[in-house]
């Protein structure tokens, strides 16, 4: 019963410039969000503000995690929570690999030692249903990766590190369609195996297609401008956000 | 009994001296003919050795200071120099004297505490004579010479080798500090490589680290011949203290025709050190050096390896890290030497500075008229963790042919926030996710390690890290 993620009149800027106007969300454990809006709208502002960038100053609101308020801790903290994003544009990290980030990651969040042979067979397995090399696993951390390859790598973070809410952005975008489906396989797995909830934000309806989707949160210039069900999606889909500019407009 | 009184004679003479001359005059206090023949007595010196430490000392005694050369070394302490020269073979270091941070660094590190008393030149407790002898048997069936220097003076086989090679490519005029080296140097390593000999491990003066008196004045001589191959390591991730506050080592590597030297350091000298060293290599027709350098720790270091490629297409590879923290001021570079047609060098070098520490970079190509047709390339990227912490780069060329073709590039940097949320975004804390970075940074040095060496490197640089993050 108790809430999950919790967003409440939440105000971020960046550099002088207010970016997110009294944002609300709220979702309950084991849901699945979608969180559509044009480019610019603010989305991956939103993600990185709840994961805690320290680039977004929250100048108002509050941000509450299974009960806790967590508008002031730092990502790391939050990371420990259970509360993971896909980036939209991963970072590429020289000097580790993606096998020994992952290790380093996860005895970080659970404070315990991992024991190589297990983690490694779990590793080929998730790699294996992603449909990933295995080479990649002794690569340097999103080095070199192509966009795609880029974000099969988050997925495979996301299932490894088996967080409770993961908040995905744009996860599908640069993908071709096989890479959509290996990728929203690996979510549906996220989802089904491991009752995460999840934050999708996205502008391709294909990657919601296996997933059961509970709500809609439509962002335009920084504010939430209309919340629905699954249907919402289909309706942005096929007319785009022109009704909620219009609406901004005036 | 006798050596306090030593100790005080010493001292004595030190403060007489200073009283009658001039202040600029105080490093030469107290080492006198007398001392150096003591040492030579001690050690046992053959006769040229005897006459060659006395005619460095002059040397030493004439030389003025390098002026305006890089960090100040006025902080010297030469009354504990003058102290340790002069009794270094019987002196017995005490653990209680070792700073805490040192032992600090030797517990993270995971040392045990008989190689700790070791590193810090208490004891000489450690055995690692095993693995010694192991790595011993290999190498000489394969004709290889590894053995200390002062040993290999006395072997009637090398006698002359030595002779004729010995502080010929560093001569004791080349600067002050080499001077004082060829008055009082004392242990190292020698190694020669026959013709056409490949040798697989690598040679590593970690296991040598026992010998009496070196670390401080060691003299590393080798010798490859023609068609061969060796990879000598030097040094470990341990901070070496010594209570006397200066490294002035110096290392001369002669490469053979077609040969290849591979000459890798990590050292980690402890914070209170003045690491004066001198690093020589001399290269055939057709060789090459290469040099993996990481250079953690001390006060103040002046280390400027020096490649001189003296046969056709000849080459020199250069890798290196430097780590400047906290009250640090790290003058580091490297310079080549093109002295004949078709010669290569490459430069590659990270250096990276935090709260307040300084690093300047210097490198300095020497293009001969006769060395047509060669190439240089150098590349210096500086990585600075705070606004504190200086960075500089100081490029020297003089290229006297028009056939060369020389390259520069200089990058000054910092963390990348976006990278350390990245991270942190995945459970790291700020501290572990900026040490990654930096270890990212600094991996053009680790790849060019042996894994176990690699591995103590990036411990080193995430301890270095975690000191004043928070
Ligand atoms: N760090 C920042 N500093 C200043 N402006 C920013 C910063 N980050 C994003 N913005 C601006 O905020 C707006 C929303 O950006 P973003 O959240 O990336 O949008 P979306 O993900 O919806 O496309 C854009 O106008 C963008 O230029
Ligand atoms: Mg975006």
């Amino acid at each position: 019963m108790s809430e999950f993620l919790k967003i409440i009149d939440l105000t971020a800027r960046a550099e002088e410039k207010e970016l997110l106007h009294q944002v609300s969300l709220e979702i309950q454990e084991g849901e699945t969000h979608v969180l559509l809006g044009p480019n610019g709208a603010g989305k991956s502002t939103l993600g990185y503000t709840i994961m805690g960038s320290p680039e977004y100053e929250v100048t108002g609101g509050k941000i509450y995690f299974q009960g806790d308020d967590i508008t002031e801790e730092g990502a790391d903290k939050r990371a420990k929570r259970g509360i993971f994003l896909s980036f939209q544009n991963p970072i590429e990290i020289p000097g580790i690999t993606v096998s020994n980030f992952l290790r380093t990651a996860l005895e970080q969040l659970t404070g315990e030692r991992i024991k190589l042979f297990d983690f490694k067979k779990r590793l080929k397995n998730v790699m294996d249903t992603l449909q990933m090399d295995q080479s990649y696993a002794d690569r340097d951390l999103n080095v070199g990766f192509s966009g795609g390859e880029k974000k099969k790598a988050e997925i495979l973070q996301l299932l490894m590190l088996n967080p409770r809410l993961a908040i995905l952005d744009e996860t599908d975008s640069g993908l071709d369609v096989d890479a959509v489906k290996t990728v929203s396989k690996g979510i549906e797995e996220f989802q089904k195996k491991q009752g995460g909830s999840l934050l999708i934000i996205t502008h391709n309806a294909k990657i919601l297609e296996a997933l059961k989707v509970d709500k809609t949160h439509v962002l335009v210039d920084g504010r939430i401008v209309a919340e629905g069900g699954p249907e919402l999606v289909e309706d942005v889909g096929q007319n785009g956000f022109e009704k909620y500019l219009d609406k901004e407009s005036y | 009994m006798k050596e306090k009184t030593q100790v005080q004679d010493i001292n004595r003479e030190f403060y007489d001296f200073r009283y009658k001359e001039d202040d600029a005059d105080r490093f030469e206090a107290g080492i006198t003919p007398e001392i150096i023949r003591e040492i030579s007595e001690e050690k046992g010196d053959p006769q040229w050795m005897r006459e060659f430490r006395l005619k460095a000392l002059e040397i030493y005694h004439r030389t003025p200071m390098a002026a305006n050369w890089g960090p100040s070394i006025e902080g010297l302490d030469v009354d504990k120099i003058v102290t340790y020269i002069r009794s270094k073979t019987r002196m017995e270091q005490d653990w209680e004297k070792v700073p805490e941070d040192v032992k600090n660094t030797f517990e993270r590190l995971g040392i045990p505490q008989a190689e700790r008393e070791s590193l810090a030149g208490v004891g000489a407790q450690y055995d690692s004579e095993l693995v010694y002898h192991n790595l011993r048997q290999e190498v000489a069936q394969s004709g290889v010479v590894y053995t200390d220097l002062e040993s290999a003076m006395h072997d009637e086989r090398y006698a002359d080798m030595i002779r004729e090679h010995f502080m010929k490519l560093v001569p004791p005029t080349d600067h002050k500090f080499a001077a004082l080296h060829g008055a009082v140097w004392s242990g190292g390593s020698f190694v020669y490589v026959p013709k056409g000999v490949k040798l697989e491990i690598p040679l590593q003066s970690y296991f040598r680290l026992n010998a009496k008196g070196a670390g401080q004045f060691e003299h590393t001589l080798i010798i490859v011949e023609e068609d061969a191959y060796l990879h000598f390591i030097e040094g470990c991730s341990a901070p070496k203290y010594y209570e006397a506050s200066l490294h002035a080592g110096c290392v001369e590597l002669y490469v053979g025709k077609n040969s290849t030297l591979r000459y890798s350091t990590i050292e980690n000298w402890s914070k209170n050190m003045y690491n004066l060293n001198t690093k020589r290599a001399i290269v055939e027709e057709g060789g090459k050096i290469e040099w993996v350098s990481g250079s953690f720790g001390s006060h103040v270091s002046y280390l400027y390896p020096m490649s001189i490629l003296n046969g056709r297409g000849a080459r020199s590879e250069f890798t290196g890290i430097t780590f400047a923290g906290e009250g640090q001021n790290l003058d580091t570079g490297a310079k080549i030497v093109h002295n004949a047609p078709d010669t290569s060098s490459y430069m590659n070098t990270k250096s990276i500075c935090k709260s307040g520490g300084i690093s300047t970079f210097r490198s300095s190509i020497l293009v001969k008229e006769s060395a047509v047709g060669s190439k240089s390339s150098v590349s210096c990227e500086s990585l600075m963790l705070d606004s504190l912490s200086r960075s500089d780069t100081i490029p020297a060329m003089d290229v006297r042919t028009k056939q060369a073709d020389i390259g520069h590039e200089a990058k000054i940097g910092r963390i990348s926030d976006e990278a350390v949320f990245y991270l942190t975004s995945r459970g790291l804390s700020e501290e572990e996710a900026k040490a990654l970075i930096v270890g990212g940074f600094a991996d053009n040095v680790s790849k060019e390690l042996p894994m176990e060496y690699a591995m103590e490197m990036n411990n080193l640089i995430k301890l270095e890290m975690m000191g004043t993050i928070g």
